[in-house]
């Protein structure tokens, strides 16, 4: 539009009201699309609770059941196990558990409700592999020569301690997650539910 | 022609630019005279456009983006796959000229990229067709990406777990954002059939929307050539430059000895070797997809495993975030650093051959970096050399070259000794 040109003022206007109501729509179409791309009502039920019985793991198994979609460990710990949490305490950068990785009744050494039996959700808080157990302890278990034992990501090389507590240093930045979860008798995990044991 | 074929002709001209176009970008498009060998890839990447597309087209009548377990277990997904690959007939080659297609289009590509680095291709007025060339890589990653999950295997499944969760990383949005692109809290079958959607439909046509917004940018500005000098400012009493020839015949026939020696290597790796030792196709995406075990080693194909090695090498946190996000943050910002390389490369010349030593010996360590990055990223973390070198230390110290040779660009490219440009190209 030339200068000298005497603008119409309204016709601007109406220019403007229209373009920004033609805005507004354009907006309020993209709603249902983008909404579109968001867990749908099924997936958002399928999160249903699951029942573990628990009766056959021996001390220094572990054994894997899936949660909405995701691994879930239950390892039964030895007590040498359990004595290794002591060492790896200064190696792993949240050794109090102080980031919100697991609920309040498994905020305490062993992460758990029954010190032998560790709850973990199998995901790498890095980038969501399922990490490898490496229950050997040393030069054995492929890691390093002074390994205690605990778990070895594939992908980025993060590694865990029997606690599921992350070791310093490494891509993956919190611990392993520990799902809400209540026994519902001595040897029946209900995953999923918080309540105390 | 026939008094009858011109009048139909005519008849179209004056309804469609049928002839014009035909010469402004083929008959009367003037090319410089002396293209050589990394010329081919260009034409290359077109041939390779159409053959994904075309293969595409035809897989998509078989496949089926579909998660459930069938009556023997198995992911349809999964099956439809190995169902195209035994039952259709001639769904196998056609399944393996789409799979070999994605590593030649990664080849053909990268190649071509070189090529703009050796004569500098990028530089000014050619910005443009640069950035949509960035813009393209981009596009062409993210469909390779989604193109790798449809399978159904275990790699398919992982590769997706750590990409999608790469977005996790950023701050605030990270995790909603996550969850968005998956349309589910882990990886289901919500996101098989979103990343179908996007590989069939979305990406290709944004992907031909930039490769010929690349043509035009192309055409417009002319071509670049290996001694780096503008042909356009010497031109011939006709108007048209002394050291420029019709692109249509003269280079449309040499791109068809470049497309039959092309084609000569596609089908030798189709036939014999369409796995790619293990590169093109992974053998555990022969396994189908187990949400519940992340194989021992995984590694995503062989053309994202320079970047992927740049996300490895972020192990520390930095400023209260976390190493998750420095990773990604390296990793996007090695490619869109490219972007850039227009406005940080300040030599007064633009080809390799009137560069000084430094550029020459730093893009040379750069191409090393790269080749080693790649093949480190192919590795699990703790690969050695010779079961002595540790990797992570080293593809740390080449990442880091990455980003150097980038942003220290605009200093030492000034800097280096280069040798006159000559007035018209050399042949």
């Amino acid at each position: 539009m030339s200068v000298d040109q005497k603008m119409d003022g309204g016709r601007r206007q109406l220019l403007l009201a229209t373009s920004a109501a033609g805005g507004v729509a354009a907006v309020a179409v993209a709603v249902p699309f983008v909404g579109s791309l968001t867990p749908s009502e099924r997936a958002k039920a399928a999160g249903a609770p699951v029942e573990v019985d628990i009766s056959k793991l021996q001390p220094g198994q572990m054994m894997t059941v899936e949660w909405r979609g995701k691994p879930v460990w239950i390892i039964n710990r030895t007590k040498d196990m359990l004595d290794s949490l002591k060492k790896t305490d200064e190696l792993v950068s949240d050794p109090k558990s102080d980031k919100p990785q697991q609920p309040e009744y498994a905020k305490n050494e062993t992460r758990s409700i029954k010190p032998e039996i560790m709850v973990a959700v199998g995901i790498c808080t890095h980038l969501g592999c399922s990490p490898s157990d490496k229950f050997k302890t040393g030069a054995e278990s492929g890691v390093s020569a002074d390994w205690a034992g605990g778990f070895l990501c594939p992908c980025h090389g993060s590694t865990f301690d029997l606690a599921g507590r992350v070791y310093k240093n490494k891509p993956a930045p919190d611990n392993l997650e520990v799902p809400p979860h209540k026994y519902l008798a001595d040897t029946k995990i209900l995953i999923g539910e918080d309540g105390k044991a | 022609m026939t008094t009858k074929a011109q009048a139909v002709l005519d008849w179209v001209d004056a309804r469609f630019p049928l002839t014009s176009s035909i010469k402004g970008h083929l008959t009367e498009y003037y090319a410089p005279k002396n293209f050589n060998f990394w010329y081919f890839f260009g034409s290359l990447a077109l041939l390779v456009l159409v053959i994904q597309i075309v293969t595409g087209i035809f897989l998509v009548m078989h496949y089926k983006p579909d998660a459930a377990l069938n009556a023997s277990g198995i992911p349809a997904a999964f099956a439809s796959v190995e169902y195209i690959m035994r039952d259709v007939p001639g769904g196998w080659i056609i399944r393996y000229l789409h799979s070999t297609g994605a590593s030649a289009f990664f080849v053909v590509v990268y190649l071509h990229m070189f090529r703009g680095l050796l004569y500098g291709s990028y530089r000014k007025p050619r910005e443009l067709i640069w950035v949509f060339g960035t813009l393209i890589f981009l596009a062409l990653m993210a469909e390779a990406f989604m193109g790798y999950l449809l399978p159904w295997g275990q790699m398919s499944f992982w590769g997706a777990q750590v990409i999608v969760n790469l977005f996790s990383a950023i701050p605030v949005i990270g995790p909603d954002l996550s969850i968005v692109i998956r349309g589910d809290f882990v990886v289901s079958d919500a996101t098989l059939n979103r990343f179908f959607s996007f590989h069939v439909i979305a990406v290709p046509l944004i992907l031909i929307g930039l490769v010929v917004a690349h043509i035009v940018a192309l055409h417009e500005v002319g071509s670049n050539n290996p001694d780096g000098v503008e042909i356009k400012k010497k031109k011939g009493a006709d108007g048209h430059p002394l050291d420029g020839i019709p692109f249509h015949p003269y280079y449309t026939v040499k791109d068809i000895v470049g497309v039959v020696g092309f084609l000569i290597v596609f089908s030798f790796i189709v036939f014999f070797a369409p796995e790619g030792g293990g590169y093109f196709l992974e053998y555990n995406n022969f396994i189908p997809a187990d949400p519940l075990k992340t194989p021992p080693h995984i590694a995503p194909v062989w053309y994202f495993t320079p970047f992927y090695s740049l996300l490895r090498a972020m192990v520390w946190p930095l400023f209260g975030l976390d190493a998750k996000f420095w990773g990604v943050v390296a990793m996007g910002a090695g490619v869109v650093i490219l972007a850039f390389l227009p406005w940080l490369d300040r030599s007064p010349v633009k080809s390799i051959r009137y560069r000084g030593p430094i550029y020459k010996s730093l893009l040379a360590l750069f191409v090393v970096a790269f080749a080693i990055l790649g093949f480190l990223g192919t590795k699990p973390p703790s690969y050695a050399f010779f079961g002595v070198i540790p990797g992570a230390p080293v593809a740390q110290l080449f990442s880091l070259y990455y980003f150097l040779f980038f942003i220290t660009m605009p200093w030492w490219s000034k800097m280096d000794k280069c040798k006159p440009e000559p007035e018209r190209v050399t042949g």
